[in-house]
């Protein structure tokens, strides 16, 4: 009995100091990711959000003032246009890029000639350099001589300033970013759509479905999945674009073509304006984690994964 | 009218002739197994049936009817595939009705074969889950009551059973012949595994490379295998071949016996008990010779036995070509000079 009383506190310490060096071991190997998101990603967040809430003054001194910078932010009206802009241009993007995207895929995911060549012309826009991409559509939309305004001569029309115009400059952003996204988006859908076995393609066609009964009953609902993965992605692209804005358009003509994104960077660096540019900052993460709650709270459950 | 007939049926990817001048016939109601090792062509000849591929050369007649042009819906057929090719986001039931859904069967007389199909194959209280939350066997049967609800008078089986355990295997085996017997149904059943052949068919078309190395009865095939391969091919454990002066002998392993004199010497090397039977595995000049005994064999590896048989059991082949040699009926050999 007293032996074995001896004994036992040395055999269970065993175990427990083992269980601490593994935590230990695993907070270790977590630490490198943890301090990075921390660093960039957390303090930055919280601490925008803390300086929404306050005013610096001009001696440096920071004062507590609530609501304050939001209550201006709602009474500054190229906030709205920057937003509404913004919606425009998610609603004009989004769906047709996905939609593209998924025509694209189903295309070259079939036996044809040509079908390397077809797939690397569609991905080509995604590996061109941001500020390429501007260029070259900078010189489509140019007035007169650019390529659009050059077939339209061809038909004896006049010039039209594309991207000076308030009414058609969104419309050309919209279809560069279509231009842009499509051809990423088809990436995924094509690696998810040979994912599919053809034996289910097979199956139904003995059941007797057509191609599109097919495509609408098996094939869409087993690429919701990637679906779901494009669209985030796409909404979250919309709410990013600054680079082509800053090259193309700065935002105009008078604000016709500001996103919220580029509104910020505009009041950030132009403005100068740090607490402002925070205020609208909460806004654009309050948007997209909503989004993110939608993905994993709701959607995600509706969604047949494999 | 469902018979099935293949004639002069060729398809080749590239260079390499995938099924070179099949014929066969599966006759009404019956069931014709495909079978053979990998890569011979019996998938391939099954496709082709289903219209799955089109053929370069030859037709394909269902029920009197030329349909090498059609499309596998308009063959009017039912298949069960390998991986059973269940739709992952549909429930059971659905999935069992699909057929029905895309040729606008009325809610009430799905819902009634649905019932009856469930009841056949058993899936009566699964009909809400997916096919992700059941196991092998249940899936198999999804996918055999997706092939028999539409009630096609032809059924192609594409190795179904070659994912389950080997008791699932065996029940599924039995449980698929009694439906196709019930259901009356031309079936045309490709596998491997020379049991499921023997045990299943009215017929078996044995394969290689594309070719048809024999067409007849399961007993046929046994007893008077036309070529080496076949013999080889059939039975556990398969024909024993030797090679005996000149000529090429086969010898099932139960017309062996151990005899106390007058037999070929034999070396044992080794002993499998079965239970009912043993088999011991030995050597005649070097060359292997599965002999089975009734009961627990008592020759341990090393042991010197004389083994021998009657020549009436013995199966003459060409030692070139592999072409049977005799050409009398029932197996009894006649003695050709070579």
């Amino acid at each position: 009995m007293t032996g074995r009383s001896e004994t036992l506190p040395a055999t269970s310490r065993k175990p427990r100091s083992q269980a601490w060096w593994n935590a230990v071991n695993a907070w270790l190997l977590l630490l490198p990711a943890a301090v990075l998101l921390a660093a960039f990603t957390h303090y930055p967040i919280l601490a925008t959000i803390r300086q929404s809430l306050y005013f610096t003054k001009r001696n440096g001194t920071e004062v507590f003032v609530g609501l304050d910078n939001y209550r201006a932010m709602a009474a500054d009206p190229i906030f709205w246009k920057a937003l509404i802009n913004n919606f425009w241009f998610a609603l004009g993007t989004i769906p047709t890029s996905i939609a593209l995207a998924l025509l694209m895929a189903l295309w070259v995911n079939r036996n044809i000639r040509g079908r390397g060549f077809l797939r690397l012309a569609y991905f080509t826009p995604t590996v061109l350099p941001m500020i390429a991409v501007a260029n070259i559509w900078l010189f489509f939309y140019t007035p007169d001589y650019g390529l659009l305004d050059q077939l339209r001569g061809l038909f004896g029309l006049a010039g039209w300033n594309w991207l000076g115009e308030p009414s058609t400059v969104m419309g050309c952003l919209i279809v560069m970013v279509i231009w842009k996204e499509a051809g990423f988006f088809m990436i995924f859908y094509l690696a998810a759509l040979q994912q599919l076995s053809p034996d289910l393609d097979e199956a139904a066609a003995v059941e007797g479905a057509s191609r599109w009964y097919t495509f609408r009953r098996i094939t869409f609902p087993l690429l919701m999945p990637t679906t779901l993965f494009v669209a985030i992605n796409a909404v979250i692209n919309s709410f990013k674009l600054v680079d082509h804005l800053v090259i193309m358009t700065k935002g105009g003509p008078s604000n016709a073509s500001t996103l919220l994104l580029y509104y910020i960077y505009e009041v950030a660096f132009t403005f100068q304006d740090a607490v402002y540019a925070a205020t609208l900052t909460v806004v654009l993460l309050v948007l997209l984690s909503t989004l993110a709650l939608l993905k994993f709270g709701y959607l995600d459950r509706r969604i047949h994964y494999q | 009218m469902s018979a099935i007939r293949l004639d002069h049926i060729t398809k080749s990817w590239g260079t390499a002739r995938a099924v070179d001048d099949v014929s066969l016939t599966a006759e009404e109601g019956s069931l014709l197994v495909l079978l053979g090792p990998s890569g011979c062509g019996k998938s391939t000849t099954l496709r082709l049936i289903a219209g799955l591929e089109q053929p370069d050369e030859g037709t394909v007649t269902i029920g009197g009817a030329d349909v090498t042009h059609l499309t596998p819906a308009q063959r009017q057929i039912s298949m069960v595939f390998q991986s059973y090719a269940l739709f992952p986001h549909l429930s059971v039931a659905e999935n069992i009705i699909f057929g029905l859904r895309v040729r606008r069967v009325s809610r009430g007389e799905r819902d009634e074969r649905l019932k009856r199909v469930a009841d056949i194959v058993g899936l009566g209280h699964l009909l809400d889950r997916k096919p992700s939350q059941l196991s092998g066997g249940q899936r198999q049967r999804v996918a055999l009551g997706r092939a028999i609800i539409a009630e096609a008078k032809v059924c192609l089986m594409d190795e179904p059973l070659s994912n389950l355990d080997a008791k699932l295997r065996h029940e599924m085996r039995t449980e698929i012949r009694a439906l196709q017997q019930r259901l009356g149904m031309t079936m045309v059943y490709v596998t491997h595994d020379q049991t499921e052949a023997m045990t299943m068919a009215d017929r078996v078309v044995l394969m290689k490379d594309g070719r048809i190395e024999q067409n007849g009865t399961p007993e046929q095939l046994y007893n008077r295998p036309e070529t080496a391969f076949t013999a080889r091919f059939i039975g556990t454990p398969p024909m024993n071949l030797i090679i005996e002066g000149g000529r090429q002998i086969g010898i099932r392993p139960e017309d062996i016996r151990v005899v106390s004199q007058d037999g070929r010497a034999a070396r044992v090397k080794a002993t499998e008990h079965l239970g009912a039977d043993s088999i011991v595995l030995c050597e005649i000049d070097g060359q292997p010779v599965a002999v089975r005994q009734n009961g627990f064999s008592k020759t341990a590896p090393g042991d010197t036995i004389l083994l021998g048989w009657d020549s009436i059991h013995e199966h003459q082949f060409d030692k070139t070509s592999g072409r049977r040699l005799d050409t009398a009926a029932g197996g009894v050999s006649q003695t050709v000079s070579g």
